[in-house]
């Protein structure tokens, strides 16, 4: 198999099965459970056979495929693979299976739940592998579809009102991409990723797009800006998430936040970066103080919450936000310390890696909470489950202190490396951002005290059950990937520091 | 031999045959209307695979027809009708299939229709512009009748309101036209000798007889303040003429446009342009928050179609070539879609299930009555949201592209429709298919209504909503198949106009 061919069997066989499932009449449920899980196991095996092929000494793109595709608006079927696509790739691979063997362990109209599901995987990966803007863009908005319906028709009894607010905000989003492109397009005539990187490299892009009007520059960066914001989430555009999140049925609020809150922290080093330096350069300020109280005000709110899946909402907002500061401070330096930005870099992208196993793993404890408890999520109903269930207590365990960034588990590489480069490059922002470390580890503590310690109480009465097989299939691979990549973390850093280090040399060019 | 030049005659004549086939049975005239349907769209796809872009118009037919006037009979082709000839056939053919269940008088019905059909293709393949005027009257006729004969929700009014503004819209245009001919001496009504007796206009003049025209066919296309028509006209049309009305009629208006009203004035355009576009941009936000606040599910998507019409008036008042290629496209995208969206409505809930009212839609477990409805409606809802990959996204990226060029902020206007856009369609999806009806008490459940289980999608409704979802998805992925016939097209002088910047 080539590797062009590759990219497009890693997104046209869950699509395939999606489809499958879709028009395959009355399948057993056991046939329809098999042909899903091998259609969304598909992205690990491909994901495994492009891993073979990545060459740590290139750090551009180690595969990549282009062909015209629209003449007439200058589009070509354009995908390629990096070491950062190649991140979300696995990523996807590993959290796809596991969300949707979530989603359909109880789910009624299992055949339908699942040709969403694998619809909303292929058009994820879609997103990581597509470099010109149609394709790219057709998977960004496919991926609306089948989430709207997951939350929607297997979610909460708020769904309904959760999925309207989520599509709509993140239409929002894809309202300033679309102005934006065609902005681009107006003045450049491509809307291809790496041709904008180019001629934005050339010092060609600004004259052209200037020659729009003064104003266009400005309003394509903002369209850009808040598209990607919008899915991340940047704060102040995170306000559809705690119920989205909540709402959403456990498995696709695994995959929600981590893999499809990605697409967005990728976008912005794939697209806002390379495309519009100099703009998030100028405006890296106002920025900078945007993710900071994102990653503050997610950790206190967070605090504040007394609902589960709310509480971790707010936690991935916290996060997911260490990304976009890592990259604000590294973009706003201009010429830098080379040591600082590449270690802010690779940590962006390790932290964006770790956040998806780590946010999946607690979803999915909330969801184990919530289904033994009859669905309530209400944090004080709960004590003593470590009595109750010691081994799910022990790998919730794991994966709290995993998000909480404890040094030999995967969840403090990112941080760790994050808070080297930004506090060589804005010390008091990093000062800053400590503060919410404090208040993080108060509120996953304050949980696994509540809920897991003392007497049983509440909910937790003498039939709350440990985990069975199906659950152990679930959480255990995640907590084995927490302490595997805790304790040699350059298996994730082999992938992205060519990258960090190209990156960093650009930017320290006189 | 090409077929296309018989396409208007042989559609009037498949018309007088329905009627006479009507008087013995129903099913006659059916099959005459179906006939005539594919007759149309056999040609249009035979001219489709023989035609070669060019940017001239290519005459298929030109005889004399009153002499005196320098009036002729004159059919002529390129890219730009071409595009809108096979829209008009596939959606003629859609409407026979979504007219299958019409039980009054069902003869004199199809005998309307494919009046109304004739007349649309007279318009777009006409070169001369009596000829195209008076294929513009008989498309406007039978709107009234069929409306009036076989409607629904206020039906005399709406016709009346539809048919009044038409005569209007048309009343202007043929001042305009008229004043351009006297004024400055044609010598005949053709295309060239128009534009020529235009130029030879003093400037205020042909300011003047810009706006007439332009405006008499910017209401047909639904341009806001002049759409009022449009929302009531189709909510009480029938589902084939509705489908029509939204998807081919409206068409004309901006046809007309692009057409006649632009490479005649080019002077006059450039005085009005400003006030064209935003009168574009505010219809699509406008319409489209209307339509996102309605209650009959058929409003909906009444007043979508002004707020889409906006995107093709707003290509236009760019001037650029790559708008005027969206606006096109538009055209062709929008004829699809709205057909779609309004045989759902029309024929797929409204003759099943007697409501359009989303208050009651909301208590019906829609998609489990008729999961086939709610499966064509989503895939006709996200192209309507102008999701990439149906034919509505490289049609709107193109205009925003032109509006772009010519003046930033009705790009930011534009986008700000989309969204909304997007908002009203969610939400009519939501509510039509996928209410609270979990939130009913459990004694509405024994209703009548409810006990009684619709019937599934019968096989004309399954053909026609597959072949207009195959049409918005194949230009979707691949809109070369009509850019390539409309951007040669474009390339003619007629469409150079001294398009100027509005913010340097």
């Amino acid at each position: 198999m080539t590797a062009a061919s590759l990219l497009t069997a890693l997104v046209a066989v869950p699509w395939l099965g999606a489809l499958l499932l879709a028009t395959g009449g009355a399948l057993p449920a056991r046939a329809v459970r098999a042909l899903a899980a091998l259609a969304s196991l598909s992205t690990l095996v491909f994901g495994a056979l492009l891993l073979a092929r990545f060459d740590p000494a290139v750090p551009g793109l180690f595969v990549e495929t282009r062909v015209p595709w629209i003449r007439s608006l200058g589009i070509d079927y354009h995908l390629g693979l990096d070491g950062m696509g190649l991140l979300f790739v696995l990523l996807t691979g590993v959290l796809g299976p596991l969300a949707l063997a979530t989603t359909l362990r109880r789910a009624a109209k299992v055949r339908a739940a699942a040709a969403w599901f694998l619809l909303l995987q292929g058009s994820a990966l879609g997103v990581f592998v597509a470099l010109d803007f149609f394709p790219w863009f057709i998977c960004w908005e496919l991926s609306l579809v089948p989430a709207f319906f997951l939350i929607r028709g297997w979610g909460g009894a708020n769904g309904g009102a959760a999925a309207y607010r989520f599509v709509v905000f993140t239409l929002a989003g894809s309202a300033g991409l679309l102005l934006a492109f065609a902005a681009l397009y107006a003045a450049t005539g491509t809307m291809n990723f790496a041709d904008l990187a180019q001629l934005r490299a050339t010092g060609e892009l600004a004259g052209k797009l200037g020659g729009l009007g003064t104003l266009a520059p400005a309003l394509a960066f903002l369209g850009v800006l808040v598209g990607l914001g919008v899915k991340a989430p940047l704060f102040p555009f995170h306000s559809w998430m705690p119920a989205t999140y909540a709402e959403a049925p456990v498995g696709v609020s695994m995959f929600l936040t981590g893999v499809m809150s990605k697409m967005g922290v990728y976008g912005f080093f794939r697209i806002l970066w390379p495309i519009f330096p100099a703009e998030l350069r100028a405006h890296a300020a106002p920025l900078l103080v945007l993710a900071l109280a994102g990653v503050l005000l997610g950790a206190l709110a967070a605090l504040r919450s007394g609902s589960l899946r709310r509480m971790l909402a707010y936690s991935s907002l916290n996060h997911v936000s260490y990304c976009l500061l890592a990259l604000f401070a590294v973009a706003g330096a201009g010429r830098a310390d080379g040591v600082a930005v590449e270690s802010a870099l690779a940590g962006a992208l390790i932290q964006a890696f770790n956040h998806g196993l780590s946010a999946a793993a607690l979803f999915f404890v909330a969801g184990v909470l919530e289904h033994r408890s009859g669905g309530t999520s209400d944090l004080d109903r709960f004590g003593g489950v470590r009595a109750a269930a010691p081994r799910f207590a022990l790998l919730a365990g794991v994966a709290l202190f995993s998000s909480l960034g404890l040094p030999g588990l995967n969840g403090f590489v990112g941080e760790f490396l994050i808070f080297r480069g930004v506090f060589a490059l804005q010390p008091l922002v990093a000062a800053l951002a400590t503060v919410a470390l404090l208040v993080t580890a108060i509120f996953l503590l304050g949980f696994w005290q509540r809920v897991f310690h003392g007497p049983r109480s509440g909910a937790v009465t003498g039939t709350f059950a440990d985990l069975d097989a199906a659950e152990w299939r679930v959480l255990g691979p995640l907590v084995f990937l927490m302490i595997l990549l805790g304790v040699a973390p350059q298996l994730l850093a082999g992938l992205v520091n060519p990258l960090a280090t190209a990156w960093a040399a650009t930017l320290t060019l006189p | 031999m090409s077929l296309l030049p018989w396409i208007p005659v042989a559609t009037l004549a498949g018309a007088v045959l329905a009627l006479a086939a009507g008087a013995r049975s129903a099913a006659a005239a059916r099959a005459v209307a179906m006939v005539t349907a594919l007759f149309g769209l056999l040609a249009a796809g035979v001219a489709a695979a023989r035609f070669t872009p060019s940017s001239e118009l290519v005459t298929l037919v030109d005889v004399p027809w009153i002499a005196q006037l320098g009036i002729r009979y004159h059919l002529a082709v390129d890219g730009i009708s071409l595009s809108l000839v096979v829209l008009t056939a596939i959606a003629a053919t859609a409407g026979v299939l979504f007219s299958w269940t019409v039980a009054e008088r069902v003869g004199e019905f199809f005998a309307l229709y494919l009046t109304l059909v004739a007349g649309v293709y007279g318009v777009f393949l006409s070169a001369d512009v009596f000829l195209l005027f008076v294929f513009y009257e008989i498309a406007i006729v039978p709107k009234y009748f069929l409306v009036a004969g076989w409607g629904s929700t206020r039906r005399e009014y709406g016709a009346m309101k539809l048919v009044l503004y038409s005569f209007a819209g048309s009343a202007l245009v043929l001042a305009g036209l008229v004043w351009t001919y006297g004024a400055g001496g044609a010598e005949g009504f053709s295309f060239g000798a128009l534009t020529e007796a235009a130029a030879r206009m003093s400037y205020g003049e042909n300011v003047a007889a810009f706006g007439l025209v332009f405006f008499g066919f910017a209401t047909l296309a639904g341009l806001f303040p002049l759409h009022t028509w449009a929302p009531t006209g189709h909510v009480a049309a029938p589902t084939a003429a509705s489908m029509l009305l939204a998807g081919v009629v409206m068409k004309l208006g901006a046809y007309g446009c692009l057409r006649i009203a632009l490479p005649f004035y080019p002077v006059g355009f450039a005085a009005w342009q400003m006030v064209i576009g935003w009168l574009a941009v505010a219809g699509i936000v406008y319409a489209g928050l209307v339509a996102l606040v309605q209650r009959d599910f058929k409003f909906v998507i009444g007043y979508s179609s002004v707020s889409h019409m906006g995107f093709v008036m707003l290509g236009l008042a760019t001037g650029e070539v790559e708008a005027l290629g969206g606006a096109t496209l538009q055209m062709f995208s929008h004829g699809v879609i709205a057909g779609l969206l309004f045989a759902v409505v029309g024929r797929m809930v409204y003759e099943r299930e007697h409501t359009r009212d989303l208050v009651e839609l909301e208590a019906l477990p829609m998609h489990r009555r008729l999961p086939g409805a709610a499966a064509v409606f989503v895939l006709a809802g996200l192209a309507s949201m102008g999701l990439p990959g149906f034919s509505g996204f490289p049609a709107e990226l193109k205009i925003l592209t032109g509006a772009w060029a010519f003046h930033p902020l009705w790009a930011v206007g534009a986008a700000g429709g989309v969204l909304v856009a997007g908002a009203f369609t969610l939400r009519v999806i939501q509510r039509a298919f996928f209410g609270r009806f979990s939130a009913v008490p459990a004694t509405a459940a024994e209703t009548p209504d409810q006990a009684v289980v619709p019937t599934r999608l019968t096989l004309p409704e399954r053909l026609g909503a597959l072949l207009l979802l195959a049409a918005t998805i194949l230009i979707g992925l691949k809109p070369d198949l009509l850019l390539d016939w409309i951007m040669p097209a474009l390339q003619s002088p007629a469409f150079h106009f001294a398009a100027s910047r509005a913010v340097p």
